[in-house]
């Protein structure tokens, strides 16, 4: 069919948007790549810019001599990802099993416990006070998985309907009359059939385990424990500090500032795992909300 | 709880009569079932429940020693407190605005970039712009917070370096200057989020059924009609449903978007400081726990009956995705 002329400019005019679009995405994350391999110099007398006169590998040199607290940093980063995904998947989909079983007594009670934690939150203060004196998990490694990304009732409500869904009910049924129990069903016929929402979920949780932040400022005072993310917001916290403390007293940080290209270094360090994984994430991503992951 | 209920009603007796019989089979039955979801329930209670109860801490006066349940009872003073100051209209005003901002922008542009991708006819070109539009959704904020630092710093940001000293024109104390927070905190939060909305208004409109179209091209639609009288109203109930779903969070704010990426410059507060970044300032730094307790309840409360309005409303539009 021939296009019309309307139909051209319009083309034409969506590319331009995008085109736009694209570049306001793109040009930010060039100069954080940009800036890491700048020479230090260069960034003190021009500034961060898109394509630097001189280039310089030195801030990856100096992460891979220097860089201890950074490995040690993201080496939590990993092992809190790793763990606290795992345990994600494990005790949603454990859960989501038994509340997917129709018969199962007490049901709708169980759904409204996990259903009820989407409406009402104590908020910050409570949880804080929970976790700190009650648990006392200040500056330990579990401060790092459980609060907050361990389980999350979205997550557990659209494994479920995964399960009701796109498992049909002769699966259990056939699975019951050959005398399996429900852990048998579970791990031999629900697992392997919910591979799409499990991969989904999991990806969502690494996520949130990976930008994770928040746990190591809330729960961590010993900067030994924090992972990557909690890191770099320390650092720029304390240029901040830096900066407004008049005379610029270095006593006033606790770690010691790295210039700016390490620093733009280690930021660029912790997205090249996001960025590795993208094209799976995306596909996911969409697969997600096609599920109706939309209320998250 | 329930479980220990169901355990005890189904506990096996010596002499078994029918009915017994038949619970001592059900709790066989479903035993494993209960065992299952223990992990998950205990999580619940610890993550969540324990906490909701000790939202009372905001009508306490709290002492570290007795914890928040042998607190001594404060009554309404902590709101007094809260509500005697600036800061209370400040923390709520901002919420507000911003989140409503957020919604009508990140709407526009969302349905914008998802009605361009989906007509975009080059396939390739189609790809590229919808992972450009999604990948800074799935970035830490504190990589955003870097970035932003890149072009803001006062010293050798790229905006002061690169492009206002070669016009000739002084820098400007960006963390400073609070005028320019509005505009640049809803250019950063679209930046990040709008794929995100981008992609749920893509699958809403791939979900239009093309014989509108081939109707609309026989009788002479052009591009622009077909997409204001057979798109937009195709894609009203999603706009709608997600525009909603976003107003009951209204009430919260993203922290790292309002704490860090500001720098948490303390002459920006009058334009960054929302309840979230209130409540954490107030518990943290200043280790006021009863201020921080009473605008933490404030926006629970609020919060919950927002949630409850804005589904009423998204239930009667498409009940699909409503959350109860």
């Amino acid at each position: 069919m021939l296009q019309t002329k309307g139909e051209k400019v319009f083309q034409i005019a969506a590319h331009v948007v995008m085109i736009v679009e694209t570049i306001c995405v793109i040009l930010p994350f060039l100069l954080l790549i940009m800036s890491s391999f700048t020479d230090e110099n260069e960034l003190v007398a021009h500034g961060y810019s898109f394509w630097p006169n001189k280039f310089s590998i030195e801030a990856y040199k100096y992460l891979i001599k220097k860089g201890t607290s950074i490995f040690r940093a993201y080496g939590l980063t990993v092992a809190a990802t790793v763990i606290g995904t795992t345990l994600h998947l494990l005790m949603g989909s454990m859960m989501a099993f038994s509340l997917a079983l129709k018969k199962l007594p007490g049901r709708k009670f169980f759904s409204f416990y996990v259903f009820f934690t989407m409406l009402f939150s104590g908020g910050l203060v409570p949880t804080y006070l929970t976790y700190t004196n009650a648990f006392h998990i200040k500056n330990t490694f579990l401060a790092l998985v459980v609060p907050y990304l361990m389980l999350s009732a979205i997550h557990v409500l659209l494994m479920r309907s995964f399960f009701v869904s796109s498992i049909p009910d002769a699966i259990y049924e056939a699975a019951e009359i050959d005398g399996a129990g429900l852990l048998t069903t579970y791990t031999k016929i629900v697992l392997p059939l919910g591979k799409p929402i499990l991969v989904t979920i999991g990806l969502f949780a690494g996520l949130d385990y990976w930008n994770d932040w928040l746990n190591g400022l809330y729960f961590m005072s010993d900067q030994k424990m924090y992972g990557i993310q909690t890191l770099l917001y320390r650092i720029l916290e304390d240029i901040r500090t830096l900066a407004s403390s008049a005379m610029g007293s270095a006593a006033a940080t606790s770690i010691k500032i790295p210039s700016v290209s390490i620093r733009m270094a280690i930021a660029f360090v912790a997205i090249i795992p996001i960025i590795m994984i993208y094209p799976f994430l995306q596909k996911y991503f969409q697969e997600g909300i096609a599920l109706g992951a939309v209320k998250g | 709880m329930k479980i220990q209920q169901a355990e005890s009603q189904a506990r096996p007796v010596r002499r078994v009569s029918h009915r017994r019989g038949r619970s001592r089979y059900l709790f066989k039955k479903w035993a494993p079932a209960y065992l299952l979801m223990l992990p998950g329930l205990i999580y619940f209670f610890i993550n969540n429940y324990i906490p909701m109860t000790g939202i009372v801490v905001a009508f306490k006066k709290y002492k570290v020693s007795t914890g928040i349940y042998g607190s001594p009872w404060n009554g309404l003073k902590n709101f007094e407190y809260l509500f005697a100051t600036n800061d209370a209209f400040t923390i709520t005003r901002n919420t507000l605005c911003y989140n409503l901002a957020f919604i009508l922008v990140n709407m526009a542009l969302g349905v914008l970039f998802a009605i361009f991708i989906t007509e975009i006819k080059n396939k390739y070109a189609k790809k590229v712009y919808q992972s450009a539009v999604l990948f800074p959704f799935l970035i830490s904020i504190i990589i955003v917070s870097y970035i932003v630092f890149g072009f803001l710093s006062v010293d050798n940001g790229m905006i002061n370096k690169s492009i206002l000293s070669p016009l000739g024109l002084e820098g400007v104390a960006w963390y400073t200057e609070k005028k320019y927070w509005p505009f640049i905190l809803v250019f950063v939060n679209s930046w990040k989020e709008v794929g995100y909305s981008c992609l749920i208004y893509i699958a809403g409109i791939t979900g239009i059924d093309d014989a509108f179209y081939e109707a609309a091209k026989i009788d002479g639609a052009g591009k622009l009609r077909q997409i204001w009288s057979i798109t937009l109203p195709c894609l009203l109930p999603t706009i709608i449903t997600i525009v909603l779903l976003n107003v009951g969070r209204v009430f919260y704010s993203n922290f790292g978007l309002f704490y860090q990426v500001p720098m948490n410059s303390g002459s920006l507060f009058d334009v960054t400081n929302t309840i979230d970044t209130y409540v954490y300032r107030s518990l943290m730094k200043i280790g006021n726990i009863g201020m921080a307790s009473a605008a933490g309840f404030y926006q629970s409360i609020v919060g919950f009956f927002l949630v409850l309005f804005s589904n009423t409303v998204v239930r009667r539009i498409s009940p699909d995705n409503a959350l109860f």
